[in-house]
């Protein structure tokens, strides 16, 4: 198999740039005092800066980005459809929402596991709403205007939740919550998303060997011993704690979930069950590297992440909504 | 009250549309003459003078609301939206607007302004009399001023070019700003605000309700700071308007600036 | 394989949307056999196929509908109609994926799994395709890889809806043959098709469906009589043994 230098490859970039984004960030420290501080801890503020700012804030994009990957893989090869982005069909949307509520409800302050809790209720509304109007093989038209549906109408509710809180505050974080953003992320935050995110990274990549069946058709699949039903109902919940934790945490972040399996498809002989834990870390590689350029591009502005990732991923999606027009699916 | 001596000119129906110019207009006005002032005055944590606005009626700042209050005098802070300011002014109403305060100096020309609008400028010269008095109290000989960090939501700092700078600066504190390069008011990322290590800590009160923007101050980073640091406080509406009130701010700077330096010996 | 019938149905019925498309069928399989499941559109030859591997809710008993679908998948492949291939998968990796109930834990292929693939990929002449895009083959060629598919599930029955359709003459007839080969080597194949002349000489066995019953179930020879080729498909045909086997030529529709 092809795919073993393609995953060394994957690892090794990863790891890269996770270690970039140690190094990067406004506060100029050389890389050994740094990586030092990291791990020896003199309790100085340099300590501070490494554990408290610069770890969680890689750990995060990892895991966020990961999810967005290993979900947009799942999704895709459930429907057959190239074009499903956990982002794009509104489940990242949906998720926001709940974390909104959540937060502006005060049940987020009332546990700790409240936020990340909401945010997969929401998802798991947003896959459900999806999958019930694409149906089980959703073409791209009803997948895309479903999409379009549930991401106007989380996005008008996450507005009208933001605009009425006391907080004057709130209302300028619609832009947090759409686009998406690792600034000022605390261990905290990695500790609420781990549990939901490492639980739905188990349940879809269990889901391997059925999706790669479900390349022939769901008649094929169920006749080669894939239960359906229960893969769906494992892709559902297993979507909706990854998107849940990692939107609760980062916000919706777009595209990437449709952009890594694209670009990885071709390296794992387009198997759906191989491009699962390609796309976790080729996502985790792409979000790590979107939130490093936020900080190198413009260092004194909280630049969002999905204004990156939307400038690499919205051009690849019209672009693959022509060939899709093309061949007339 | 009303004698005949007055003068003509002065306003017997002032609206003011702004939290600033509400707590300056309550304090120089006369009784009836200021009909009205704006919702933030209300609001316990933006405005000084909440008891004192209970005797007004609210406005938020809508052109025809003010309108309907046939006001011969509209007060409006620099900020105030624009397109109810000049419809008001189209409508022939006489609008007076006032600069925010950046400084001490401007604290002082704004109660002369407002002396000057509301033909107050008797009590104007009073109040200033008082501050400069107090002012000067305050601002006793100090040693050493500690360094000094002002923290926002969204990690927004104000440097030595805001009122809240020269607040510190007043109680004998410096304003780390300045270290990161900021002179008038700016984001200083979390991992900045680490690294320069201030002695004190002085966080804005949160508002109720949850935002994001306002999390960075309870940051494990920030966290720490006020656990670790000699001293850390609270920015709350004494610092917002340039009004009198601001003193009050400085004295309490002060008093955390003096158990600073107590808990140091 | 023991004296067990390979599949046993009985009293198998299907009501879709309100309408009943099967009613009351009742056969068994045996090893050995080239079942060809013939009958005019819509007769249920579809259903029939779906009803016994479970793959729809239905009335009576299907002995493989029965099994546990893991259990199921070892004893019967299914080739459905739809040509349907979601990923521009090689014909290599298509195959591959009729393995999927073979796969061990790990899931990775083993050199059995690599082994069955080989052979399958000779017997079905597709070795020059192995490397190729299955997505970009002929609606043909797609065909033979997917029946390359079910066939390297290696189960003892093998149900193809419709494999030859589309096919070149050369390889309807090369399909056929490999599904007696399958035969010989003691599994059974059914096969549901509309040609009846290939039907009567690749077939050991035709079951005749009209209307969702059955109304014939036997060899070639004794089912494809005038009477029943009129009744059920509207049609007059030729049919001689000749000295190169059983020729079966439709001639004219029935007014």
């Amino acid at each position: 198999m092809r795919a073993g230098p393609l995953f060394t490859g994957l690892i090794l970039t990863l790891l890269a740039l996770f270690t970039a984004s140690l190094l990067i960030g406004p506060a100029q420290i050389g890389p050994l005092e740094s990586l030092r501080a990291l791990l020896a801890g003199d309790g100085g503020p340099l300590t501070l800066v490494m554990r408290e700012i610069r770890l969680p804030r890689a750990v995060l994009a990892v895991m966020v980005g990961g999810s967005l990957g290993l979900a947009g893989a799942a999704m895709q090869g459930y429907l057959r459809n190239p074009l499903a982005d956990p982002g794009l069909i509104g489940v990242s949307g949906s998720a926001a929402l709940g974390a909104v509520l959540a937060i502006q409800t005060g049940f987020a302050a009332g546990f700790a596991l409240g936020l990340p809790l909401a945010a997969l209720a929401g998802a798991l509304a947003g896959v459900f709403v999806v999958l019930a109007l694409a149906g089980p093989r959703g073409t791209s038209l009803t997948l895309i205007l479903a999409g379009i549906a549930i991401s106007s109408l989380t996005a008008a509710l996450i507005s009208l939740v933001l605009n009425l809180s006391p907080n004057p505050f709130a209302a300028n974080e619609i832009v947090f919550w759409m686009m998406g953003s690792l600034a000022d992320r605390s261990m905290t935050h990695v500790w609420i998303a781990l549990p939901f995110i490492a639980l739905g990274a188990v349940l879809l990549a269990s889901l391997a060997r059925g999706l790669d069946a479900l390349t022939l058709g769901e008649d094929a699949a169920s006749a080669m011993g894939i239960r359906l039903p229960r893969l769906r109902l494992v892709l559902v919940i297993g979507t909706a704690c990854v998107i849940g934790a990692s939107t609760a945490v980062a916000g919706s972040i777009g595209f990437v979930g449709l952009v890594v399996p694209h670009i990885l498809r071709r390296w794992v002989g387009a198997r759906p069950g191989r491009l699962l834990g390609a796309s976790a870390l080729g996502g985790a590689a792409m979000v790590l590297a979107a939130d490093i350029a936020v900080r190198v591009v413009v260092p004194s502005k909280d630049l969002k992440l999905g204004v990156l990732t939307a400038l690499v991923g919205a051009p690849l999606f019209l672009h693959m909504i022509y060939r899709t027009r093309r061949e007339g699916l | 009250m009303a004698v005949a001596g007055e003068s003509p000119a002065r306003p017997s129906r002032v609206v003011s549309l702004n939290l600033c110019t509400d707590q300056l207009a309550m304090m120089l006005a006369d009784e009836g003459q200021l009909l009205s002032v704006s919702d933030l005055a209300y609001d316990p944590r933006s405005s000084a003078m909440v008891e004192e606005a209970k005797g007004y009626r609210k406005n938020h700042g809508l052109a025809e609301e003010i309108y309907l209050l046939d006001p011969d005098l509209v007060l409006a802070g620099r900020f105030t939206t624009r397109a109810t300011v000049s419809m008001l002014q189209r409508l022939g109403i006489a609008v007076i607007t006032l600069d925010p305060a950046y400084s001490l100096d401007d604290v002082r020309a704004r109660i002369a302004e407002m002396g000057e609008a509301l033909q107050q400028q008797d009590r104007a010269a009073g109040m200033l009399r008082d501050f400069d008095a107090q002012l000067a109290q305050l601002q006793a000989e100090v040693s050493r001023r500690p360094r000094t960090a002002l923290y926002y939501a969204n990690g927004y700092t104000t440097g030595d070019r805001t009122l809240a700078g020269q607040i510190l600066l007043a109680a004998g504190l410096s304003n780390v700003a300045a270290e990161a390069g900021i002179g008038a008011g700016g984001t200083m990322p979390l991992e900045v605000l680490a690294m320069i290590a201030p002695e004190l800590l002085v966080t804005s009160t949160p508002y109720p309700g949850e935002s994001r923007s306002e999390d960075i101050l309870e940051h494990p980073v920030v966290e720490t700071l006020r656990r670790t640091l000699p001293g850390a406080g609270f920015t709350d509406r004494d610092w917002i308007c340039g009004t009198p009130y601001v003193l009050r701010a400085i004295e309490n700077m002060a008093e955390l600036r003096r158990q600073t330096e107590q808990g140091e010996n | 394989m023991s004296n067990e019938p390979l599949l046993s149905v009985s009293g198998l019925s299907v009501t879709l949307r309100g309408r009943p498309v099967l009613s009351d069928v009742s056969f068994d399989v045996g090893p050995h056999e080239v079942i060809g499941l013939i009958g005019a559109n819509g007769a249920g030859k579809t259903t029939l196929m779906r009803a016994c591997l479970g793959l729809i809710d239905h009335r009576g008993h299907s002995s493989l509908a029965d099994l546990p679908p893991q259990q199921r998948s070892k004893m019967a492949a299914w080739m459905p109609q739809a040509r349907e291939i979601a990923w521009p998968v090689t014909v290599e990796t298509l195959v591959m994926l009729g393995r999927i109930p073979h796969l061990d834990a790990r899931q990775r292929p083993s050199q059995a799994d690599c082994d069955a693939v080989d052979q399958v990929l000779k017997a079905m002449g597709l070795e020059e395709f192995r490397q190729r895009t299955a997505t970009r083959l002929s609606g043909g060629e797609q065909a033979r890889a997917l029946l390359a598919r079910a066939m390297a599930q290696d189960t003892p029955l093998l149900m193809a809806d419709e494999p030859i359709a589309g096919l070149d003459p050369a390889h309807q007839i090369s399909t056929m043959q490999s599904f007696a080969r399958l035969a010989q080597a003691g599994r059974s194949v059914i096969v549901s098709l509309h040609d009846l002349g290939l039907a009567a000489r690749h077939c050991t066995r035709l079951i005749v469906l009209d209307k969702g019953r059955i109304t014939a179930d036997g060899a070639p020879g004794d089912v494809l009589t005038p009477d029943l080729i009129r009744d059920t498909f509207g049609i007059t045909a030729w049919y001689e043994n000749t000295d190169q086997g059983p020729v079966f030529q439709p001639l004219e529709v029935l007014e």
